[in-house]
């Protein structure tokens, strides 16, 4: 079916736990993985090169398509509790009155119903890694035109969409009762986000944290996404790096032709398939001793905030932009592994 | 008019400081139940309570307002030189105190008639009603009364306007409504006021109710808008007239909804959220782990929510929403499930505690002592878990040094570790989240920001394998440890204390749950004290280390002892097998202190270890521990558990070794002052080198230089006029009374240390003495 492995598994734990513990409760077992997460390397030290995944493939391609060239504002969700997939439409209700009441909230009180906004609740279907993982849902906040007469479409106010690739690793530890939706992305006014954000966390109590790409994190995605084939180039590769220095901070653009890029790629790349630390280390080496060759600025001591491919472009503050449909699956599924991370 | 009134208010405010106390109180009674030996770490965290602090800054803030009051009750003194000056004192406390606490509505009842009467200047009005914000709630009367003055034309416009917006703003803090709508006509009539229009028309706005409604009143509105124009406020009023009673009003309002006030004008919104939230607080008598009121936060700064902690609210969405789902949970949710607002008391939990309706959002049992006892005994997974949830993720994101220069919320995020740590003072355990955390964090601390909270955290970490948990943690702070200053490590040392008598609790606790019927048991006993013995070693590096860093400080020693003081009690207070002693590092700066007490806290825990042999634990012991020890044998036979764990007991032969050298050591310098004999051995000739003649008295509890003084003081005491006192005097029953006269200076540990190890029937004179343990 798809190609995925559980990333390696890191060395197992030579003490046995149940010496220790007298009944160990699931939240004790929690804590064990969490104390192997956080003994060795945060990120296994080797990653697939993302591959079109089967499900994705059969996905209709006109479903996803507007999930791409957007902007998303990256978050990480705790798992939802008593989230129910046949209660879409209900949901929506609830939500939509919700936020009538959020926008009047301090104003004087409104007289009857007119609602001039929509909520739609809506699965996204084929968008998961694995059969396991469950159905990703959209959210759209429509405003409902006020005559009739017009395009019963209204225009999209605020998108927002739940979704879980390859998240195993979560989903081995909950119960039913939750639904493992670890990535959350958001595109829309904030404070659009804010009001939805809280009618979740109070419905599903679930937890919201906004999730920031780290230079490290920024780093495997330059690599994994150069890595990838691309039939052809639409964007070329670039970096972006900052350095903090007054009155104002400085920025370092990096741009390479996506080609070269390959190539620069191909030239470290070893194992098939595979990216590995070394390699991610490497393709970035190349690339400051490149630069301090030509400009003599160490990019090393700067910080990377932002990398742009033909695949998606990510910036640190947690912003990201897909433009690869091929390859979506496969960002997703790095994207849920920060996501899992944090929230783990 | 009220003084009787306000001094009733004040013994309310009174009875419910008293609560906060009972509280305390109540709150550490029912930790003492948890175990004697716990009482220290009680008391300690029952000071720490800042409600104590803030009823003392209270009262004076009391007294001051009630002052002022008077003050402006009895109106301003023509004759007085510094009128301005004591006015404008007093109006500073109205306006401080209202502005942080609020006022009591009999105090606003008194102001609020001052503002509208004209006793003062228009300035002092302005300024009083801007402040008559209440504490928690207004009464209807003194708006009625309020409302009166009016009539009487005694107050410029401006303060009448003021005093119409005051009534919007605080419209929902009026404790009744009826007699203020009795007023509607009056309100009404003072539409026709231009000035006032837009004020009335927000306030009629609220007010109104079907039965206002009236075809002379619509007429009055159209005409006032045909007059006027298009006013929002009149369009609100209207479209409420309308929608009232449609047919009444036949011209055609804007559909569009538009905001008709604006929240903008309000000038007291900073104060109505923070009354609004004194209101929230969960009712008074038994949620008393809230926050207290002075925590009021200036404004909201993350997704809607007030405080870090939401409130609770049961779990309305989810049971609607999964109506058509039936879990158990949801089986049990839906036969006469208990409401969470009605749950007030104990009794009530036990009784209920099958049906209890959840609240939607876990985390708001943190701020619920009645729910905590909940999810402390319910062992429902789910349950668990999005406490657990909730609480690492609100920790990540309210952790202020994840985030570069976001000191500013830094007495917020304080403040929720308090809370945490109070939750889990009062549920005598840990959370898994905060051990989480701490792996996450700790790394990235500096060691100086929230120092007490992280270290309290840091001890109330859940019983755990030590080893696992040491490069995690220890490691981690090993190195803070070691370069911070020496109070740094007095604090660790103490936390890592809090943190053994924490983990002994809960083993045994644990172990007198469990039956003890299969070898699993066992096995895990003899882990978990392994791990315990462990983070006991580890302490001790720490502290041989911390001292030599130090250069033996006296103070750090007293920490050291502490901890010390606490593993030596390990079997004997807690029935945990396992006996561990200092190192020598340790030992030895003790026994050579100069300073008294600790050579007395040594004594103690000599003795206090020595109970650990008398109990029996050395039960296999193949060594001839001499006629003393096997007739208390019997006793310890007694013991069970001991019987049953005991072979797992991982006690070896070296500690018992251990601790005879160690008595021997002290009994040879403090005793028969065979100072470098069996204990510290030292080469004859490097003694003689030393030159130092009467090397064996010098370190008995005559000569010993921690004890010189008291010699001294006890000579002098015998023979007041003795220009030179002779050490050697004391032998004999001279030696008793000098010991006597040590117990009576409060050397207890000493008492008990030479009454268990030194037979005192015999000849209180060195060479005559035995001692028992010797071998």
């Amino acid at each position: 079916m798809d190609s995925y492995d559980i990333p390696e598994s890191t060395p197992s734990a030579s003490s046995r736990p149940e010496d220790y513990f007298v009944g160990a409760t699931p939240l004790q077992k929690r804590l064990e993985s969490i104390r192997k997460q956080t003994s060795f390397i945060p990120t296994p030290p080797r990653r697939k090169i993302p591959q079109c995944s089967q499900l994705q493939e059969d996905a209709d391609p006109q479903n996803v398509a507007f999930l791409l060239h957007k902007q998303w504002t990256l978050y990480s969700l705790t798992p939802l509790y008593k989230f129910s997939y046949s209660h879409l439409k209900e949901y929506s209700r609830l939500l939509n009155a919700f936020i009538v009441a959020e926008k009047q909230k301090g104003l004087a009180v409104e007289v009857g119903e007119d609602f001039n906004i929509k909520v739609i609740f809506s699965t996204l279907l084929g968008m998961k890694g694995t059969q396991r993982d469950p159905e990703a849902f959209l959210v759209q906040i429509l405003s409902k035109s006020q005559l009739p007469s017009e395009n019963r479409e209204g225009k999209v106010l605020w998108t927002g969409w739940f979704c879980c690739i390859f998240g195993d690793s979560l989903l081995e530890t909950v119960s039913e009762d939750f639904t493992c939706l670890p990535l959350f992305l958001a595109n829309g006014a904030e404070s659009n986000t804010a009001i939805i954000g809280t009618w979740f966390q109070k419905t599903f109590d679930c937890y919201f944290s906004p999730l920031a790409i780290n230079a490290f994190n920024l780093s495997w995605m330059a690599a994994m996404w150069t890595a990838c084939k691309v039939d052809h180039y639409v964007a070329t590769t670039e970096f972006l790096w900052s350095v903090p220095c007054s009155p104002q901070s400085l920025d370092i653009s990096y741009a390479i032709h996506p080609e070269d890029a390959k190539a620069l790629w191909d030239s470290i790349h070893k194992t098939p398939g595979e990216v590995t630390q070394e390699e991610v280390d490497l393709f970035m080496d190349c690339l400051y001793s490149h630069f301090h060759r030509h400009f003599k600025i160490h990019l090393s001591a700067t910080r990377l905030v932002r990398v742009s491919t033909s695949v998606a472009s990510a910036h640190t503050d947690g912003k990201i932009k897909i433009l690869c449909h091929k390859y979506l699956i496969g960002v997703l599924a790095y994207l849920t592994e920060l996501a899992v991370f944090q929230i783990e | 008019m009220s003084p009787q009134k306000r001094v009733k208010n004040v013994k309310a405010q009174n009875r419910t400081s008293q609560d906060s106390n009972s509280f305390q109180t109540t709150l550490s009674a029912w930790k003492v139940k948890q175990g004697p030996s716990n009482s220290k770490n009680i008391s300690k965290h029952g000071q720490n309570n800042p409600v104590g602090d803030y009823e003392h800054a209270d009262d004076q803030a009391e007294d001051a307002l009630q002052m002022a009051v008077g003050y402006f009750e009895k109106g301003p003194i023509k004759t007085s030189q510094n009128k301005d000056k004591t006015l404008e004192k007093h109006l500073k406390t109205v306006e401080n105190v209202a502005w942080k606490n609020g006022l009591a509505s009999e105090e606003i009842d008194i102001l609020l008639n001052i503002a509208l009467s004209g006793k003062f200047g228009n300035a002092v009005n302005t300024r009083i009603l801007k402040c008559m914000i209440p504490a928690t709630v207004i009464s209807q009367d003194s708006v009625v009364k309020a409302v009166s003055w009016l009539c009487v034309d005694k107050c410029s416009g401006s303060t009448k306007v003021l005093f119409y917006r005051w009534l919007v703003a605080m419209f929902d803090f009026i404790d009744r409504k009826e007699q203020i709508n009795l007023l509607y006509g009056f309100f009404f009539a003072s539409l026709q006021d231009d000035a006032l229009c837009p004020y009335v028309c927000h306030l009629l706005y609220l007010l109104t109710k079907k039965e206002n409604v009236k075809p002379f009143r619509v007429r009055k509105l159209l005409d006032l808008q045909a007059k006027m124009g298009m006013q929002p406020h009149l369009q609100a009023l209207l479209s409420l007239y309308k929608f009232f009673a449609p047919a009444l009003i036949s011209v055609s309002l804007p559909v569009r909804k538009k905001i008709y006030f604006k929240n903008s004008e309000n000038l007291w919104k900073m104060a109505l959220l923070a009354v609004k939230q004194r209101n929230r607080g969960p009712s008074p008598e038994p949620l008393k782990l809230m926050l207290g009121p002075a925590n009021v936060r200036p404004l909201k700064r993350k997704w809607n929510s007030l405080s870090v902690i939401p409130v609770l609210n049961s779990s309305s969405y989810t049971k609607e929403c999964g109506k058509k789902e039936m879990s158990l949970s949801d089986y049990l949710n839906r036969s006469g499930s208990f409401p969470l607002e009605q749950l007030k008391s104990f009794p009530q939990l036990l009784q209920n505690i099958h049906c209890l309706e959840l609240p939607s959002q876990m985390g708001s049992v943190l701020n619920n002592s009645l729910l905590l006892h909940y999810i402390n005994c319910v062992r429902d997974e789910p349950v668990l878990l999005r406490f657990y949830y909730w609480l690492s993720q609100t920790l990540q994101e309210e952790c202020i040094w994840y985030k570069v220069n976001n000191y500013e919320h830094g007495k917020e995020f304080t403040n929720f570790l308090d809370t945490i740590i109070r939750a889990e003072c009062f549920l005598q355990e840990g959370f898994y989240s905060c051990e989480a955390f701490l792996y996450k964090s700790l790394p990235l601390w500096d060691g100086l920001c929230c120092r007490s909270q992280f270290l309290q955290l840091v001890s109330w970490i859940p019983f755990s394998s030590f080893s696992e948990v040491k490069p995690l943690l220890f490691d981690h702070l090993a190195q803070l440890f070691f370069t911070s200053t020496i109070y740094f490590k007095c604090s660790v040392l103490q936390s890592l204390k809090e943190l053994l008598q924490n983990w002994l609790l809960w083993l045994s606790m644990d172990i007198h749950m469990k039956p003890v019927t299969n070898s699993p048991l066992e096995t895990t006993l003899g882990g978990s004290m392994n791990s315990v013995s462990k983070l006991i070693h580890y302490v001790g590096w720490l502290s041989t280390t911390a001292m030599r860093l130090e250069s033996n400080s006296t103070f750090l020693l007293h920490f050291i002892l502490d901890f010390y003081e606490k593993v030596c009690d390990i079997y004997i207070n807690y029935d945990l097998p396992l006996v561990v002693l200092f190192p020598p590092g340790i030992f030895y700066s003790a026994l050579l202190s100069l300073d008294t007490s600790i050579l007395n806290q040594l004594c103690f825990i000599m003795h206090r270890a020595s109970g650990n042999w008398k109990c029996g634990l050395l039960l296999d012991m193949t060594f001839d521990m001499g006629p003393w020890y096997r007739k208390n044998l019997t006793a310890a036979k007694k013991n069970e558990l001991v019987q049953k764990t005991k072979s797992e007991f991982n006690f070896s032969s070296k500690t018992y070794q251990e601790f005879n050298h160690y008595l021997t050591s002290m009994v040879g310098c403090l005793w028969t002052s065979k100072p470098f004999g069996k204990g510290i051995y030292i080469d004859p000739e490097i003694l003689e080198k030393t030159g130092v003649t009467e090397y064996k008295n010098s370190l008995n509890v005559i000569h010993h230089p921690s004890f010189l003084s008291y010699a001294v003081s006890f000579l002098l005491q015998e023979s007041p006029e003795e220009r030179t006192v002779n050490m050697s005097s004391i032998q004999g029953k001279k030696w008793s009374w000098y010991l006597d006269y040590l117990f009576s200076q409060g050397l207890q540990g000493l008492k008990l240390f030479i009454r268990s190890s030194v037979h005192h029937s015999s000849v209180p004179r060195a060479e005559g003495i035995n001692y028992n343990n010797q071998y």
